[in-house]
């Protein structure tokens, strides 16, 4: 007869063990803050095509102190989350090679950073030059 | 020298999360006192107290320089190699060393393997040729760029400390895990070989690389530098390449 008892340690609560797991829950959970905003972006278009009054309510809506604090939580969990997203990005990618020599990881983190940035900049310099 | 003397006298406390199966029903604490020096690895803590303070503590290791992958271990919770972490860094505080999680505990530090070897062998980690070739035709040639496709993968230790590090292996030890499939990409990433067909199975099954959600802290761990987050990843891509492809250009009878 064998002696083997081999013992199965519990998983409870094995996200709270490192914190490296503490920042993985927080990027996938903030990717539902992604999701929350896209919903709040498609009720604003369904109301802009169900004509003025709805789409003026809509925007009454957003201005209230409430959707305010909201925004501004919403847009720390955005900004977390872009950060995740670019700095996990390199363990994405096949081995990329310019001239002949490996792009480092830290390099395509960097350069994905940038463009978020870049692109948030120019979607608000738009935003500002169209504003009524 | 009196440096040298006051160095010998430090002592560190040990704390080992021990199972001895035939006595106790869970693993339970054990404190130890240890003197080191500023050149003792954990490693050699674990083997001052076997030799001096309790034969009866089970360990695995055997080169004692993080080439063999036998001697990995939680260290204050995280998976390392225990011949190349040192108890210096953990002075004055203590040390708490715990078998490497996720894996049955067979007895104090020494944990049941077998699945992952049984895994191992389903990768099919050796070169498979296009045709049979004969020692006149020579050696594969292969570029620089070739090469570094696949030669960071190319050093693996199976020392497990990915697995440890793996909550989703954790979670459902049916997922193939970072090492496995870190290994299978290796072969599959060089021009020398053609199994991919033979590998892509693996990959595309519930088990393989669709069960990874890039929690990353595998390649974080990794003492030698293999990156099997990324190698997971890579595949993500090949599999669903690999899924669509399939309707232009069906396989062969019986693939």
């Amino acid at each position: 007869m064998s002696a083997r008892r081999p013992y199965m340690r519990p998983m409870n609560g094995w996200w709270r063990r490192d914190p490296f797991f503490v920042r993985y829950m927080v990027r996938e959970a903030t990717a539902l803050v992604v999701a929350l905003y896209a919903v709040v972006l498609l009720a604003g278009t369904l109301c802009l095509a169900r004509g003025e009054t709805s789409w003026n309510a809509w925007l009454a809506l957003l201005r209230t102190p409430a959707s305010i604090l909201l925004h501004l939580l919403m847009l720390v969990a955005m900004i977390y989350h872009a950060y995740s997203w670019f700095e996990i990005m390199p363990k994405t990618l096949p081995v990329l090679f310019i001239g002949g020599r490996r792009v480092a990881g830290t390099t395509i983190t960097r350069v994905g950073l940038i463009a978020a940035a870049l692109a948030t900049l120019v979607t608000l310099a738009v935003a500002w030059t169209l504003r009524p | 020298m009196v440096e040298s003397v006051s160095a010998l006298e430090r002592i560190i406390e040990i704390e080992v999360l021990r199972y001895r199966p035939e006595q106790e029903a869970a693993p339970v604490a054990q404190s130890y006192r240890v003197p080191f020096t500023d050149d003792m690895s954990v490693l050699q803590g674990l083997q001052y107290i076997k030799d001096h303070l309790d034969g009866t503590l089970s360990f695995r290791w055997s080169c004692r320089m993080a080439i063999c992958g036998s001697c990995g271990m939680m260290i204050n919770g995280k998976p390392q190699l225990s011949c190349q972490t040192f108890l210096r860094e953990f002075y004055p505080g203590k040390l708490r060393i715990e078998a490497l999680a996720h894996f049955p505990i067979e007895r104090d530090l020494v944990v049941g393997v077998d699945d992952f070897i049984d895994k191992l062998a389903s990768a099919k980690p050796w070169l498979i040729p296009r045709e049979p070739r004969s020692l006149e035709q020579g050696e594969y040639l292969q570029t620089p760029r070739q090469l570094e496709q696949y030669e960071q993968f190319s050093s693996c230790i199976n020392c497990l400390l990915c697995y440890a590090a793996c909550p989703q292996y954790g979670l459902d030890s049916k997922f193939t895990g970072p090492g496995v499939l870190a290994l299978l990409h290796r072969y599959n990433a060089d021009s020398r070989d053609h199994g991919r067909e033979q590998r892509m199975p693996l990959v595309n099954s519930l088990e393989g690389v669709w069960n990874c959600t890039a929690v990353g802290y595998c390649s974080e761990v990794c003492p030698k530098g293999v990156d099997p987050a990324n190698a997971v990843n890579q595949n993500k891509v090949n599999s669903a390449r690999d899924y669509f492809l399939r309707f232009l250009r069906p396989r062969a009878e019986g693939k």
